[in-house]
């Protein structure tokens, strides 16, 4: 860990005063990512500033009949929010199926977005990574890649981006608002992380000197019929290995509307337009759900430790489907699958 | 008499410990105090060409590095840095040379004002490496395996396999149903809760007070005299509260060395304080390829066991238990043949972690008896009845008890054995897959001589001091229970006194020893105060006692009591204030007694249900009985406690928890405990614990120890269950869900 200098940000536009022209400076919000890699000398801001005083912790009603969150509200204010309880379930879920109820209290709905991959070559200076370290080679293609990506990866790197939130997130189309000091911009969720291509060392298309301030949900929230399954190593407190966020609309069994997105998969919450076309119009049953299935995994692609994860994906979607169509979500306190 | 030992008391340390009062390694203050950061290495062979201090020693508050290169004298030979539990070979010596024999070793202290600058400097030490090929696959260095060289002496017989008993391969040959399996068990880390650390007071005079976080206070200080040249009374070594260890804290760490370097080096106090990464070099469970081999005859008893093993272990020491050799014991079998090879890695050496080699070994025979009961379509339990051993077939002697047979039935009814429908994947809850397994367990009832002093006052307060340790297992509470009732007083009387090299003679804590050792202890030295207190109380003008033989009377209710007759007493204030005598103080040492008529052992039953979901391969594991043989219990809160946290890292065995490696790097690369898993409470349901009684006479208490056997066979049996949900024989541990492929 580096020495750094501490600043305090008052409002906004302090901070993107603060943070312009220095690209060694860093916010913190909840510091649970931040810190730790600061520890582990992957991250080296000399400033870091505290951006925690910011007015960003409202959840409000937007006009269009959406959810507007501030940057700065916690998971846990976030997951037990009566209005996402009722309206997004599904983001309540995928909060709550992350980390721990300690780490949960302290991240951010910024920071969660912006949390980098637990890819453990990313965390060990000892070792070349391309994410950390440009040109450096990428050690997880040839070595520990259990939890590693199975879809959108490059040569240059097969890191996930381990949020569950984001999941959620992407599944509900929504949008992240962003201020700097040339003025405000709104980004599209799908167009918030990106792939690893050549360029693995960006995560997210957020440009140095841009603040989040929040993330807007659109009305529709599939209320009724959705659910977040996440299959990992363990029952609680793990990455995912596979999960599934879902939302559909039903009209009997036949499928009007429908959305999933996979996470623990690739670089950014995988949503393929193609495999929820395949479901809309169709019967909801598990022949329907395995073809939406074939059709998302058909360009995944295995390496040493995960190409299992090919095959649990597949089977994870149809559970998560199947779920969501009989409106038996997941629990995230009974650890059995619904 | 027992009016606290076999009770639930709470922990006497427990207000302490949650108050904060408890002090550990790390926690001691003193002004001046200055810390060290350790620099470790990022290539697994080789040596350091350069080592580039420079850029730390500019960073302000830095005091020093240290480096092979600069450091103080330490000894240069490898009888100074063989502890009391070091294994054949050359040990590690910190900072000593520049050559590099594992990945993540010490190679350089920074020592500064705060451990924020320290920690910062440290970051800043540029090093460069000749580097050497390096190997740290155990499977790659399957065929270079040596095997173990005969033992030299009974303690190195106690690890090396028994003797080939009848004609193994023929009676394999020949036996009616055959069973053969290779199971593997990866590398494990201990992750105790606490941190190894070190804080190293300087005295004036160059004498040292190391509070270090250990299993054994003598085994450090008589490491650091020698290392350091220094004389016994110049080195205090403390640890009066340890957060966990399971066998880490048995050898002196690096972190004490490279402190105590520090201090001599700057005279001055200092602290190191290793992060977690860093404790991974400290010592694991050794990854383990097993080959059983069983062979029985179609009623179902055994004719033939055969175990082959291959243990990892470091290029500088061989490390080894006995890891073959609890499959000839466990079970009844007239033929049987044991193999273990060494397959020498650029590791750090490995070191004992709870149950060490039964806890790999019996996953290994356990599954393998499963296996064999579906060979030979018998019941698990059954099989195991039929194979029942009276006798320790290694020496061929009884045991001294062994309530095996009880474990059994008494595990089998509390968990609904008989309701267990043969077939596997045919017990099934809404659209789980049910499994039930079970599994055996064994490990040994040893006990070390030991030296307890006792100082009573004449207010019938009492203060036990001995130099062993409370690694968390309950050590305070055992002791105050045991002197508590030895001497008659009220539990709140007795005072503690432990984790400090400077009382009497402790061996480490480990093996299960020290409740059996300790617990005689007390009563040998109350035994002393009491014929002290006898001798008082004649010398009483007409003293009821006066013609009483010591055997004769017994201390209780804070007095002297006739056994014969207990209106006969005198009480201990009386006798004491009579003679004009304030305190008694008696240190005897208890010598365990040689008894090699008869085996000494601990027993368990674990009976496991698993549920795992039929279409993703999710296991949950709902329900666990272990029901324990463990001789007398002292604390059955404490003892309970201690089955409980073998059953969670059983769990944790079968299902989680394994040490990744890249073998390319040679590093460990999931070196912190939210990449390591170890199972989380959602992990964990029900487990129920069961003592069944076992008198047992090997010491005048009938204590056999329990802090180990409660991990041993929990693996297997979950392992046996999951075969019994899905049809699915997992031998690789852990068994995570791809490796169900439902
Ligand atoms: C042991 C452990 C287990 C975990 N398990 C899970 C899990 O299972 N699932 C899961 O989803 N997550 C998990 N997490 C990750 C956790 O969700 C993230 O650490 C958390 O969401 C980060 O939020 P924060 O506010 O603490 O971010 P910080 O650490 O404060 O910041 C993270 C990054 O975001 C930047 N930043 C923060 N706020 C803003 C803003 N408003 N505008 C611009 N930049 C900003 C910071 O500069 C920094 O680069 C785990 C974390 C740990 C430590
Ligand atoms: S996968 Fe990405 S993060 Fe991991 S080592 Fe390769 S480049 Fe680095």
């Amino acid at each position: 860990m580096i020495s750094f200098r501490y600043a305090r940000a008052n409002d906004v536009a302090d901070a993107v005063r603060q943070i312009a022209g220095d690209p060694d400076a860093k916010f913190v919000a909840g510091g649970t990512n931040l810190i730790d890699l600061m520890k582990m000398d992957v991250e080296r801001p000399t400033k870091v500033i505290d951006i925690t005083r910011l007015p960003l912790k409202q959840v409000e009603n937007t006009p269009g009949g959406g959810l507007r969150i501030g940057a700065l509200v916690r998971n846990s204010d976030l997951a037990y929010h009566p209005q996402v309880e009722a309206r997004y379930p599904v983001l309540a879920s995928a909060i709550m199926a992350g980390a721990s109820q300690q780490l949960r209290n302290m991240a951010s709905t910024g920071g969660d977005l912006l949390q980098r991959t637990r890819c453990c070559y990313f965390y060990d200076t000892a070792t070349p990574c391309n994410k950390r370290e440009r040109g450096s080679g990428c050690s997880a293609i040839a070595g520990q890649n259990r939890m590693h990506a199975i879809l959108g990866a490059s040569d240059a790197c097969i890191a996930t981006h381990p949020s569950d939130m984001c999941v959620a997130l992407a599944l509900l189309e929504a949008k992240v608002h962003v201020s700097s000091a040339s003025g405000d911009r709104v980004i599209a969720f799908a167009e918030f992380h990106r792939l690893p291509g050549e360029t693995p060392e960006r995560d997210t298309n957020l440009d140095a000197g841009e603040i989040i301030t929040a993330v807007e949900l659109p009305p529709k929230g599939f209320a009724t019929n959705y659910t977040y399954l996440k299959i990992r190593d363990r029952l609680s407190y793990a990455f995912a290995l596979v999960s599934v966020a879902v939302g559909l609309e039903l009209d009997g069994d036949t499928i009007n509307d429908c959305r999933f997105a996979l996470g623990g998969v690739a670089h950014k919450p995988w949503r393929d337009p193609r495999a929820e076309a395949a479901l809309r119009g169709r019967r909801a049953n598990a022949a329907t759900f395995a073809d939406a299935a074939d059709v998302l995994l058909r360009d995944a692609k295995g390496y040493a430790h995960n190409t299992f994860k090919i095959d649990l994906a597949r089977r994870c979607i149809s559970r998560a489907l199947m779920q969501a169509a009989r409106g038996t979500p997941q629990s995230q306190s009974s650890k059995k699958i619904a | 008499m027992a009016h606290y030992i076999g009770t639930p008391t709470s922990r006497v340390d427990g207000f302490a410990k949650v108050t904060g009062a408890a002090k550990y390694a790390a926690e001691f203050n003193v002004p001046g105090l200055v810390y060290g950061s350790v620099v470790t290495s990022t290539i697994a062979k080789g040596r350091i060409a350069r080592i580039d201090l420079s850029a730390a020693l500019r960073v302000e508050g830095v005091l020093d590095v240290l480096t092979h290169e600069n450091r103080p004298t330490m000894a240069d030979n490898d009888q100074a840095y063989k502890d009391d539990v070091a294994p054949a070979g050359s040990p590690f010596r910190p900072l000593y040379d520049g050559r590099i024999m594992f990945s993540g070793q010490p190679i350089a202290l920074v020592v500064a004002q705060t451990s924020e600058i320290a920690r910062f400097a440290a970051s800043l030490v540029r090093v460069d490496y000749e580097t050497d090929t390096h190997i740290t696959d155990v499977h790659c260095q399957r065929e270079a395996a040596i095997p173990l060289k005969p033992p030299g002496d009974p303690i190195e017989a106690m690890f090396t396999p028994p003797k080939t008993r009848g004609r193994p391969e023929q009676a394999l040959a020949a036996a009616a149903v055959r069973h053969a399996g290779e199971y593997y068990v990866p590398i494990e880390h201990h992750n105790p809760m606490e941190l190894f650390a070190s804080t190293v007071i300087y005295d004036g005079d160059g004498k040292l007070t190391v509070y270090d976080k250990t299993q054994g206070v003598q085994n450090v200080q008589h490491y650091l005299c020698r290392v350091f040249g220094m004389k016994p009374e110049d080195v205090r070594v403390m640890s009066p509260f340890v957060g966990g260890a399971f066998g880490s804290g048995l050898r002196p760490q690096f972190q004490v060395v490279l402190a105590v370097l520090a201090a001599r080096a700057l005279r001055r106090s200092v602290r190191v304080v290793l992060t977690r990464p860093q404790m991974y070099v400290l010592g694991y469970r050794p990854a383990m390829i097993q080959l059983i081999e069983l062979g029985a005859n179609a009623d179902g008893t055994l004719d033939a066991i055969m175990h082959d093993a291959i243990t990892v272990t470091s290029r500088y020491e061989d490390f080894f238990r006995q890891e073959t050799g609890w499959s000839g014991l466990l079970y009844k079998c007239a033929n049987a043949g044991y193999k273990h090879k060494l397959a020498r890695l650029d590791l750090a050496t490995p070191c004992d972690m709870r149950a060490p080699s039964a806890t790999t070994a019996l996953f290994a025979l356990e599954s393998a008896m499963d296996e064999l009961a579906v060979a030979l379509n018998l019941d698990p339990l059954e099989l195991r009845l039929r194979c029942y051993s009276e006798r320790d077939q290694h020496n061929d002697l009884p045991f001294s008890s062994k309530a095996l047979r009880e474990c059994y039935r008494q595990g089998a009814t509390a968990f609904g054995w008989d309701k267990r429908n043969p077939e596997a994947r045919s017990m099934r809850d809404a659209g789980d897959l049910v499994g039930w397994g079970m599994a055996t367990g064994v490990w040994e009832a040893l006990q070390m001589p030991i030296t307890v002093r006792i100082a009573l006052s004449a207010n019938g307060h009492a203060e036990v001091a001995c130099a062993t340790s409370d690694i968390g297992t309950g050590s305070y509470t055992i002791m105050a229970q045991v002197a508590a009732d030895m001497l008659g007083l009220p539990l709140e009387n007795i005072s503690i006194n432990l984790g400090d090299s400077s009382l009497p003679q402790s061996p480490v804590e480990g093996g299960s020893w020290i409740a059996a050792s300790v617990s005689n202890g007390i009563a040998t030295t109350a035994d002393a105060i009491r014929d002290e207190l006898l001798r008082l109380a004649k010398q009483m003008p007409g003293s009821p006692l006066a013609n009483i033989a010591s055997g004769e009377v017994t201390l209780a209710d804070g007095k002297l009591i006739s056994k014969g007759d207990a209106s006969r007493s005198v009480s201990i204030t009386d006798a004491m204030r009579h003679a004009a005598v304030d305190r008694i103080e008696q240190e005897k040492t208890y010598n365990p007694s040689n008894d090699v008529t008869r085996a000494h052992n601990t027993h368990s039953a674990i009976f496991a249900e698993v549920k795992v979901d039929e279409q993703i391969g999710v296991i949950r594991v709902t329900r666990v009985v272990s029901a324990i043989a463990a001789g007398r219990i002292l604390n059955t809160k404490t003892a309970s406690s201690q089955i409980l946290g073998g059953v969670v890292w059983g769990i944790g065995m079968a299902l989680h928890e394994e040490t990744l490696i890249d073998h390319k790097v040679g590093r460990i690369m999931n070196a912190n405990i939210a990449e390591y898993h170890v199972p989380v409470n959602a992990d964990i349901h029900d487990i129920k614990v069961i003592f069944v009684d076992e008198p047992d006479d090997s010491n005048p208490l009938g204590i056999k120890g329990l802090g180990e056997i409660g991990i041993v066979g929990v693996a297997a049996a979950i392992a046996n269950a999951v075969y019994h949900a899905t049809g699915k024989r997992v031998r690789d541990l852990p068994i995570t869900l791809d490796k169900l492929r439902l």
